[in-house]
Order: structure tokens, then sequence, then C-alpha cells
């Protein structure tokens, strides 16, 4: 258990990873610990080409760079998966800077826990939708400071009080004598400057560039003609590529190997028994490929998980009918029920499922002459992969160099607690330079690799009871979550697993914003050698399914209106889930029931709202249910308030998306296991939502001068519930386990 | 060795005949742009033009290509291809990116043949193309807008 070993080393720095951006906040006292932040600008450097290719000169907090040739660069400390967060955080500097959007540009920061570490884990990573979060006050102090910078030495050099110098669109004036000049003009000079100890920051009313959306991305050129590099493009010189054969089994391990057929497909160059399995490794992607079907291993699955999934959720089943550990109580359940004039229950099941970005896992790793390495990958968690990689090389974590790129697409995957692809790479090249082969590796893992590949969403079982006294109120509930925890057994159980129950598996369950005099959350922890994950929007993927259909089914006992129900239950104490339930009702027409289709089949609207990463969001969806029992989902509405909308377009870009990504799991996504084998293998079992599946998306921005707070995750839950609420409302279907084909109606 | 045309350049490549064309443009050609998705024609990331239509680079052998016109997205050339990117950027369809060149390869062959595509018509011709981050709103958007500037 070696690499359990270095990440606790390497948790040692891990200071608050917590699930849920309430409780960062509680845990900093309830702001952002900024004051440690010294936000400096590095003037004159070279130019910085437009793109990310990996960064050129690392400088104590260095976030903004002024080029001679009038480009600013924004040093991005959070890996851009394609939630847009490299646009985003530009946009935070580019405005306190005055700054023209048409000379910023932007580039993933330097592996540096100490320099960019994310606030709220401690430690230099990304997730939990907490990038804009963490860096608002950081990069628009960046900005002011710069942009003061200039100014002092426009001052200086025209001899005139920097007072009466105004700053628009990269250009810095004095009206009275009819200078001016440009960012790049100045930026020798701004760089001998004082760094200013005070900054003042605007006003929201002052913002030209947050909250503008005619900001495109800053990669929606290079990512639509070939040029952005991702890690899989990465090619070093004597690059070698491997591909490694794990135990199909989870928990397997070798037992033996014949590899002499693998050793004869022309181009493979070593095979290698690592703990982590048999790495193939060739001159090319299709001889390593070729050289692992070769291969013929024995694999010993003596601590293997042996059982498949129907299996399994039986005993999850089973056990959601036994008292769990407490996760929420309030008032007393046991009496309610007994007065209660209804009562209704259902249990939602909820399948594994994968991240399958589609970019498959890679990274390329090159071991150094000091003993160091350097990495090439779309990295989430440096602060992580830094000391495992050190661990397993000998040497110490700021030996490692990350050179972070454009990832395509992660969903959580890239973020594990292990570092596990680049610990397998760093094993792999490690293996390698001990045989005399110091050369670069790049490890590539197939789909199949990826689908079969574990770190899935947990399966999950929710048993849900509700009361509803004579008025139609609803005066208890009792929820029972069973589930695996991927927090368990890691560092990061000391902060997220207290008094035994997984902050990530009952989030938005235990903390649940409706109002009721009686609840009590349990949670069942379930063991497996399967190996689980955060997946796109972690607990909320499942409680706030599992809450919102529940709702909307007591609300059909209780004969109300799914959105007058909820406004009910929410009352006056939650404004912002309030808002934007009652924002996305007007825009779908809410109060207009949809009419059946010309050709008879049942439309109808289905709702949920839901509160995950400090976000609100609500989804109305409208479905047609064919005669047949088919459903198709035709439009959703969106409504979102994550506070001062820093790019709308981005914004909505990630709550139409998140929208789908929502929707085409629910669909017919699952990975089953039969006798421990997963059962799917490639886009064709575990296929992914397509374009003809995409209904239409509207999104509506709440106008907000509220912090800002994160939209990569929260666009995700409320999606599949307003769908499957639509579907109880047309037709009275109850879709109770996911995904939806398991009934029939896909 | 064999010998490809790709994007108008005659090129010799040492492979196995069974390699696909994938692999000769990213391993060998150093052509990334081509991307690996799922390498069983089931994603459409590693679309290229073979005599100007759409085809899974993944399941085509090396040897299979020998005598057609390779076109990939950094040869991607002409008035269609001009519209489908320009659309692509004005509309900011790109997250990740990563599927992104097959989805304009797609659409790209798509536009060059029809100036007036139905949502039939676009569903056929990308519904083969995965995009994880499910753009395909403005994926779809950006098709019309593509057509659109083609037409004119």
């Amino acid at each position: 258990m070696m690499l359990r070993q270095l990440l606790r080393q390497a948790a040692s720095n891990v200071a608050e990873p917590t699930p849920s951006r309430r409780a960062f906040l509680k845990g900093t006292g309830g702001a952002l610990v900024i004051s440690a932040v010294v936000p400096l600008g590095s003037f004159a450097a070279e130019s910085a080409a437009p793109g990310i290719v990996g960064p050129a000169d690392p400088r104590p907090n260095l976030f903004v760079r002024v080029a001679k040739d009038n480009t600013v660069t924004v040093l991005v400390k959070h890996l851009d998966k394609g939630q847009g967060i490299m646009t985003g955080l530009t946009t935070i500097v580019a405005e306190e800077l005055d700054a023209d959007w048409s000379q910023m540009r932007g580039e993933h920061a330097p592996a540096d826990s100490k320099l960019y570490g994310n606030h709220f884990f401690g430690i230099q990573g990304t997730g939990g939708s907490t990038a804009v979060a963490n860096s608002w006050d950081e990069l628009r102090m960046a900005g002011a400071a710069a942009r003061t910078m200039l100014v002092n030495a426009a001052a200086a050099e025209w001899k005139v009080p920097a007072d009466q110098i105004t700053v628009a669109k990269g250009v810095v004036s004095h009206k009275a004598s009819g200078k001016s000049a440009t960012f790049g003009q100045l930026a020798e000079a701004a760089s001998k400057q004082p760094i200013p100890a005070k900054v003042t920051l605007k006003e929201p009313g002052q913002y030209s560039l947050i909250g503008n959306e005619t900001l495109h991305r800053l990669d929606h050129v290079s990512k639509t003609n070939g040029t952005a590099i991702f890690a899989m493009d990465i090619r070093r010189p004597n690059q070698v590529t491997a591909v490694l054969a794990r135990s199909p089994r989870f928990g397997g391990t070798v037992k033996s190997v014949d590899d002499k057929a693998a050793r004869a497909i022309p181009g493979v160059i070593d095979v290698l028994t690592l703990p982590v399995g048999v790495a193939v490794v060739a001159k090319n992607t299709w001889a390593a490929i070729k050289g692992r079907e070769a291969l013929s291993i024995q694999w010993d699955d003596a601590k293997a998980e042996k059982r498949g999934t129907d299996q399994m959720l039986a005993e999850y089943r089973a056990q959601a009918k036994k008292p769990g550990t407490k996760a929420a109580r309030k008032g007393d359940t046991g009496a309610a029920f007994k007065t209660a004039a209804k009562v209704v229950e259902a249990e939602y099941s909820f399948p594994y499922l994968a991240h399958a970005p589609m970019e498959p896992l890679n990274a390329t790793l090159e071991i150094k002459a000091d003993g160091g390495a350097e990495i090439w990958a779309g990295s989430q968690f440096q602060g992580i992969e830094q000391p495992v990689v050190a661990g397993i090389l000998g040497t110490t974590p700021d030996k490692v160099k990350i050179n972070t790129l454009w990832a395509g697409g992660s969903f959580g995957r890239r973020a594990t607690t292990t570092a596990d692809y680049i610990a397998e790479v760093a094993l792999i090249a490690k293996a390698l330079a001990a045989k005399g082969k110091k050369v670069p590796v790049h490890l590539v893992w197939t789909r199949e690799d990826d689908i079969q590949g574990g770190r899935y969403r947990p399966m999950v079982v929710h048993r849900v009871k509700g009361g509803l006294d004579k008025a139609g109120k609803l005066i208890a509930w009792e929820q029972a979550i069973v589930t695996q925890s991927f927090i368990a057994d890691t560092p990061f159980a000391q902060v997220m697993i207290k008094d035994g129950v997984d902050a990530t598996a009952v989030e938005g369950a235990s903390d649940m914003a409706y109002a009721v005099p009686n609840l009590s959350v349990d949670y069942h922890q379930m063991a497996s050698p399967v190996t689980t994950l955060w997946w796109r929007s972690v607990g909320h993927t499942h409680t706030a399914y599992a809450k919102e259909a529940f709702i909307e089914e007591l609300a059909a006992a209780a004969g109300k209106d799914g959105v007058a129900f909820r406004l009910e239950l929410l009352g006056d104490a939650h404004p912002r889930l309030t808002g934007v339930l009652k924002l996305a009702a007007e825009k779908a027409g809410w109060s207009k029931p949809l009419a059946p289709a010309a050709d008879g089949s049942k439309r109808a609207r289905g709702v949920a709202v839901h509160e995950s990463f400090s976000s609100f969001v609500a989804h109305v969806a409208e479905v047609t249910v064919s005669k047949d029992g088919k459903i198709k989902v035709d439009r959703v509405v969106v409504a979102v308030d994550c506070g001062v909308p820093v790019n709308p377009n981005v914004i909505k870009a990630q709550i139409e998306g998140g929208t789908g990504f929502g929707i085409g799991h629910a669909l017919r996504d699952q990975i089953t296991l039969t006798d421990g084998l997963v059962d799917q293998s490639n886009f064709d079992g575990y296929e992914p939502m397509r374009l003809s599946d995409m209904p239409e998306v509207e999104v509506h921005i709440v106008a907000s001068t509220a912090r800002p707070t994160g939209v990569g995750e929260p666009g995700v839950p409320t999606a599949a519930p307003a769908v499957a609420n639509a579907v109880f409302r047309a037709t009275g279907q109850k879709l109770h386990d996911l995904p939806f084909s398991k009934a029939g109606v896909v | 060795m064999i010998s490809l045309d790709i994007n108008g350049k005659v090129r010799e490549v040492d492979v196995p005949e069974d390699m696909p064309l994938l692999w000769v443009l990213r391993d060998e050609l150093n052509m990334t742009g081509t991307k690996f998705g799922c390498g069983v024609a089931q994603c459409g990331a590693c679309t290229v033009h073979v005599d100007g239509q759409p085809t899974r680079s993944c399941q085509l052998p090396a040897s299979a290509a020998v005598g057609a016109k390779i076109t990939t997205i950094e040869g991607l050339s002409g008035k269609a291809a001009a519209a489908v990117q320009k659309a692509w950027a004005d509309l900011d369809v790109v997250q990740c990116g990563y599927c992104q060149s097959g989805q304009v390869m797609a659409a790209t062959a798509l536009i060059a043949e029809n100036q007036n595509p139905t949502d039939a018509d676009i569903e056929a011709a990308l519904d083969g193309n995965v995009c994880r981050c499910a753009t395909y709103v403005r994926i779809k958007a950006a098709v019309k807008q593509a057509a659109k500037l083609a037409r004119t």
C-alpha cells in the first residue's frame, strides 16, 4: 500500500478539503483567506503566445504578466477541462485592469501548492466548482495592482498626477496633456514601480467585462482548428507509448504473465510487471495496444470483487431497511408518522457511472538528470500528484514539474486522491529507467480501460418515507442513503467524514432546504473493491434526484402543484432557491399546461430545484410520452443564480452542458457487473447522450451582486429529476430506478 | 512503406498495413488535431475526410487509405470549412474541445453537400459525433449558421 502511504504524506498539506462551499466558508470564518495573498504583476516579460503550452517563467505569486507586445497573460491555477475557467478568471483580471479583451491571454499556472494552492483545499487542485469563488478576490486584487503600477509608471514618465490618469480598453491616458500609452509601452517602466500595498476594487455597477455577454472564450478558435494541445498530443523526443493491462476484476492482482507473443509484436519495446498491472511499452500506440492484446495473464482474484451489481443492489436494498448512522435528525419522525393523514414511501436506485471524458486518461512523464521529473497532463490535483510522483521516484515534490494542459473533459475523473494514472506512468518510467531506458513515457488509457477502470460514481439506494397532515402539509421525512464511500480510507476522510458520515454521500439530503419539522436521514456505508469517485456534482447527482422526485410524489399526494408545493415548503427562508424556481417556472410558461401532441402523445412539464456548491438552479423540463411509452425531452428551461455572473456566455454553456450531462446519463447509462466483470466496455454499451437526444435548452441567469460561485457542477443535479417529474405528471409513471431505460421508456 | 495522400501531400510511412490511419496521423506524422476517443468508430473524434467523405480514421487501416485523398483538420480549407469554423467560433461552441475537430470535420462534410440542412439532416450527419460536454445545443445552432454563411 505504498501509494496510500504516499498520499497520507501528501495530505499533510491538505487543510480544508470539504465537500461544499458552505462548509468551506464556515471553516474560514465566513471569508476567504486573502490577507496572505500578495498579488504581484510581472511586467515586461517576453510575449506570451496565444494558447497554452505551459508556463515559461514561474515567479512568486505570479498571476498577471504584461508583455511589451501589449498582451496580458493571466496565470490560471485551476485546470480548464472545458468549464471555461481560463476565460472566467482572465475576465476577472481584465476587468480590474481595464484591459481590452483582445489583448488578454490565459495560461495554466505552474504546479506549486504554496503559490497556487486552492484556498479551499490547501493544495493546488481544481474541483467542487470552487475556482471562481476561490480566485475572485485574489485576481481582482492582482488586476487592480497591475493597473495601479501602470498608472504610476505613466504618471512618473509624463510628470502628471496619477489621479488625473484614466485607463480604458488597455490604453492609459492623461486628458489634459493629451498623452496616452498602451500597456505594452508602459510595461517596462511599470515593472519598476512598487507593488501597491492597497488597491481599490470596482463596484459591480462599474463592470464592463464582467457580465459582458459578448466576450468570446479564449480557446474558441484553437479548439476548432485542431491546434489546441492536449496531453494526448504531447510528443517528446524519444518518447515511448505505454498501455497497461489491469485486473479485469476490481481488487485482482497479477499471478503470472506470459509475454512472449507480446514481445514479438513489431514495435513493442518492453513488457513490465508492476504492482498496478502489466505494462506494454512500444514505439507507438498501435503497437502497444496490439502488444497488450497478445499478453496472457493469470490473475489472482482472491481478494477481488466477484459479485454482480444485481446482487449488490439487492444487498443495498436490504440494508436500507435497517437503522443506519445518523446524518440528520430533527423532531420525532416516529411520532409524527403516527399522526400523518397520508404516508408516501419510495425507493430510488442509482447505478455506477463512468465519467468517460472525451480525452481518455493519459500523461507523459520524463525522468530528469537530477532525479526529478517533468509531467505533461490535464492535471487536476497537482498538489497530490507532485508528492505521489516524488515518493515513487525518490525525490522531492518541488522536483516534479507539471505542465498542466487543456484537459479533454474530466467530470471529476482526473482528480483522484491517489493520483492514479499519474502514479502509473511514474512507475512505468521508473521501471524502464532501472533497465537503462530513461525515456519519456506516454501512458495512454484506451476507452475500454476508462469504461472498465472504475472510479465510478458509486451505486446508491435511497429509501424515503414522507408524511402529510390532513391539510397536505409535510410533517415528517425519513431517508436512508446506502452507498460506498470514496472518501473513507483516504486522507480526505479526516475532514470529510464526520461522526461516521461521509459528507459527499449525504450532501443535498441531510441539509435539505424544505421545511419539515420532523426529519431523519441515515447513512449506510457499503464496501467493495470496486473503486468509486466524485462525479460531476458528487452527492447531489443522487440526493437531488431522490429529494426532488419524492417531493413531486408528495405534492401529488397532497393534491398540489409542483411549483406551489415547493414554494410553500421553502417559505421565506431560501430566497435564492425560490428566486430561481419562480424564474424558471415563469420563463417556461408553467401556468399554462402543455396540450397533448397532435398524435395524442401525452405532454407535461416537470420541475426541480436545488442548491449545490453554493449555486442555485431550477430546471423545468417539457417531455412528450408517446403512445408506446417512450419519452422525448423536448425543451428545458433553466434558471441559475451563481452570484455575480462573471462570464454569462460561459455560465450558459456550463448549464446547457450540465443539463445534457444530467439527462444523458439518466436516460440510458449504467455500469453493471456480472460475476465481478464490467459488462460495458466502450461507447456502444455505455452510450453517451447524442445530438438527437439533446433537448432545446434555455438558460436564464439571475442578476446578482452576491459573491460569485461555481457553475461547472450545479447544472447537473436538477436536470434528470425535472424530466422524471414531467413523466410522472404526464402518465403517473414513477421513475425510481436509474437509468430510465430500465423502465423501458427510452 | 505505405504512401498516403494527406492534405495534398504525399507522405511515406513505414507502418504495419493494419495500423489505423488515426495512429499513422498522430504517432507517425505528428498530426495531432485528429483525436483518439474510442477506437471503435463510436464517437467520431477521429473523423477525417477520405475523398470528401467523413470517415472514422480509427477503423481505417492505413493500407485501405492508399490512393485516396485524405483531409485532416490541419488541412481543412474551402468555403464550407471556413463557414463552419467561423460559426463554431462565433457561437463559442467548444467546451473541453477534444471532440470538436471531429465535429468540425463532420459538419464541414455536411455543409459542403447541403447548405439547407434540416434538423433531421443535422442529426443524421452528426449523431455519430459524441460530445461529453453536451455542447449539442450550440453545435446545432452553429451548423445552421454555417449553412447560412455558406449560402451567401
